[in-house]
């Protein structure tokens, strides 16, 4: 990266454009960025566009047409460093729901007839088609972690992202437990930190959209839920929305299923 | 570019400076117009069919992850369709909160768009990056907007994108005034950039457009109120109905070169929804500083040109720095942060006015609180009928323009509208290929 300035792309694929909102939503450091970096492609901001390859690649949304199957591996292509933002490109987003239903039946219930666009059966994350450099979780992402991912790479080192849970932010911020003190099932034991427990602090209980944490212990929570009252649909829909498709919340969703 | 038989095409395949992914398409015979087309092919999500069997509960959270840019219109809208549903009323400071949560909505949506997104097409700029070099005061200016607007949504919903303390009935916790107090400086400097901003906006030149559309938007039963969280559904061609009519009213209809359903006045045509409308039908709510810029900057008796629509923001960002300012000093924390309700069988109706236009949800939900059924129209699926109706209108009278700034001035028609493409794409019609 040494002599011109290092070149940034975003690419969208099936998401909200949230993700890549929050890079816009950097206002004091936005301008600085700029000039640091050379915004190479980033359709949502600018019309300019400039070839690849790319030195970072940030990537939004999930893969759900056979179109974009195959524009992500053009994307892998010319990116030096690809890296994944939000529970779209790292798990698969809340349209993975459709992973769990039969496709053709949500058609028929909401479409009156096939048509000239085509979808996938399933909505994956980027991972499952090319190699990704590092995944930053959220729904959406939180904007000062992709400040430090961006920097990270700038400087050619690792991004400082915890891997621990909401649980440990929200004792940090002295949040009072939400699950202890009034009963309300929360996610937080089990979900990847970053948001700083956002949801206790309003006191309402953790509902996963940074996806797993490392190595979660999802049956003993699902235990303590149940114990709080919670039954097997409930369990369900906590561990299946907007990361349905992260292999931990997917098993656990499905591991209650089973139990019904 | 030419082709062999005489017809011109002029090609976006890529929109930029737009939320989602769509193409532009125009057809040309000598100075003839042969066809245009906003083409878009952002990938289908299926929220309809994924919110069935959902909790009611789930709605606001689920339908906020339609559109990064406008989550509270999403929120608003679906817990005002379950609160029909299950006959509850939110009203007093919860109703205060909630409008103050959507003013920062619109105030870091439409600065977005002003400022780095539609500025740049009448100052000959890419991207807003570059117009920061030589136009530094007014990007900076609209950055300040656009944090401002976000920390009050921050402040009232707790996340700026995808806030989390909306509920059906209110919110989890009601904030502290003092955390809403904090603000009030910013937004008072703001309020006064936000005066500059329309006299910079009114400075623009705009290519001549003027369409006798007929206006949608909502209009608050509050006389004072302009339209942003809530209100009947109004039109300048004499409709006047609850949210409830919304079906019987409108229509969408399938039109073979585009891929998403286009929405319609029931045996009339196409209508235009977002800040033209709001404009031109309740200009007379506006607060007099928003009045009196309005006047200023020309368009004191109404605007019918989609090119000066970037006035027309910056009066209702204005507006929207004012009425923050006025619900700030109204509020005292209420002693419950939400309504009470029990799960009853019902269909409810919900519409507020999302930065570009128009949000429309139905919900049909069972005895235990499930959704059985949900319908969503989005502003930009109202609008596309619009888009490619001035789109036409203006190729026809600027056919001799060289392709390249015609494309570029095609683009910026698309613009006018702020078109949300990725919350458009439900309305796909779509075919399932086995991969």
């Amino acid at each position: 990266m040494s002599g011109a300035r290092p070149k940034l792309a975003v690419w969208k694929f099936a998401s909200c454009d949230g993700c890549q909102l929050s890079l816009l939503d950097l206002e004091d450091e936005l301008i600085a960025l700029a000039e640091r970096i050379e915004i190479a492609h980033f359709l949502e901001a600018s019309r300019a566009t400039v070839e690849g390859p790319y030195d970072l690649s940030l990537v939004e949304g999930s893969v759900t047409t056979p179109a974009d199957a195959e524009r992500i591996r053009e994307v892998r292509r010319v990116s030096r460093r690809l890296v994944t933002i939000g529970a779209c490109a790292t798990a698969g987003g809340i349209q993975a729901l459709r992973n769990f239903a039969d496709v053709e039946e949500f058609v028929a219930t909401v479409y009156a007839d096939p048509s000239y666009i085509s979808t996938l059966e399933t909505s994956t994350p980027i991972a499952d088609h090319v190699p990704v450099d590092f995944e930053l979780h959220g729904c959406p992402i939180d904007r000062h972690q992709l400040l430090e991912v961006v920097s990270a790479y700038l400087a050619e080192r690792r991004p400082a992202i915890s891997e621990y849970s909401v649980c440990i932010e929200c004792k940090r911020r002295g949040n009072l437990c939400v699950m202890v003190a009034h009963g309300t099932p929360c996610l937080g034991p089990v979900t990847h930190a970053g948001c700083g427990a956002l949801c206790p602090a309003h006191d309402r209980g953790c509902y996963g959209c940074f996806g797993p944490m490392e190595s979660p212990n999802t049956e003993s929570l699902a235990g303590w839920l149940r114990g709080l009252g919670a039954e097997t649909p409930d369990l369900v829909r906590l561990y299946r929305n907007f990361n349905a498709g992260a292999p931990a919340f997917r098993a656990a969703s499905e591991a209650q299923e089973e139990r019904a | 570019m030419s082709e062999g038989n005489g017809t011109r095409r002029i090609e976006t395949p890529a929109l930029a400076r737009v939320e989602g992914e769509g193409a532009m398409h125009v057809r040309l015979r000598g100075e003839e117009v042969l066809g245009v087309e906003l083409r878009i092919y952002e990938p289908p999500r299926f929220f309809e069919a994924l919110l069935r069997g959902r909790a009611l509960t789930e709605a606001p959270d689920i339908t906020a992850r339609i559109c990064g840019i406008c989550p509270v219109a999403y929120q608003t809208s679906a817990c005002q369709a379950m609160e029909d549903a299950l006959g509850i009323e939110v009203e007093g400071q919860l109703r205060t909160l909630r409008r103050l949560l959507y003013c920062g909505e619109w105030i870091q949506s439409h600065a977005l768009h002003l400022y780095l997104l539609h500025a740049p097409d009448f100052l000959g700029f890419e991207s807003g990056f570059a117009m920061a070099a030589e136009h530094g005061e007014v990007v900076e200016r609209g950055l300040r907007a656009k944090k401002v607007g976000n920390r009050l949504i921050e402040a009232v919903g707790g996340r700026s994108v995808h806030p989390i303390n909306v509920r059906v009935g209110g919110f989890h916790r009601a904030p502290e005034r003092r955390a809403l107090e904090e603000l009030r400086e910013e937004l008072e400097r703001c309020r006064e950039e936000a005066l500059a901003t329309v006299r910079f906006t009114a400075g623009l030149e705009f290519p001549e457009l003027e369409r006798p559309y007929e206006l949608v938007c909502l209009r608050p039963e509050e006389a004072a109120d302009y339209p942003i969280d809530r209100g009947r559904i109004v039109s300048s061609a004499g409709i006047d109905v609850a949210a409830a009519e919304f079906g019987a009213t409108f229509e969408e209809q399938q039109v073979p070169h585009s891929t998403a359903l286009h929405a319609r006045v029931r045996g009339r045509g196409a209508y235009l929804t977002g800040p033209l409308a709001r404009f031109n039908l309740n200009r007379e709510r506006l607060s007099p500083l928003a009045r009196e810029a309005a006047e200023e900057a020309g368009i004191g008796a109404g605007c019918a040109n989609p090119f000066r629509s970037i006035v027309v923001r910056a009066v209702e960002i204005l507006y929207a720095f004012d009425e923050a300012l006025r619900l700030i000093d109204a509020y005292e924390r209420p002693k419950r942060p939400a309504v009470a309700w029990e799960p009853r069988a019902g269909v409810g109706h919900g519409v507020s006015e999302a930065p570009r236009g128009l949000l429309y949800h139905r919900y049909e939900i069972d005895d235990e609180g499930r959704i059985v059924s949900a319908w969503i129209v989005p502003p930009t699926s109202q609008n596309q009928r619009s888009i490619e109706e001035d789109l036409f209108e203006f190729v026809a009278a600027h056919a001799a323009l060289p392709d390249d700034e015609l494309r570029h001035r095609c683009e910026q028609t698309i613009r006018n509208y702020d078109p949300c493409i990725s919350c458009s794409t439900h309305f796909l019609r779509l075919e399932v290929e086995r991969g």
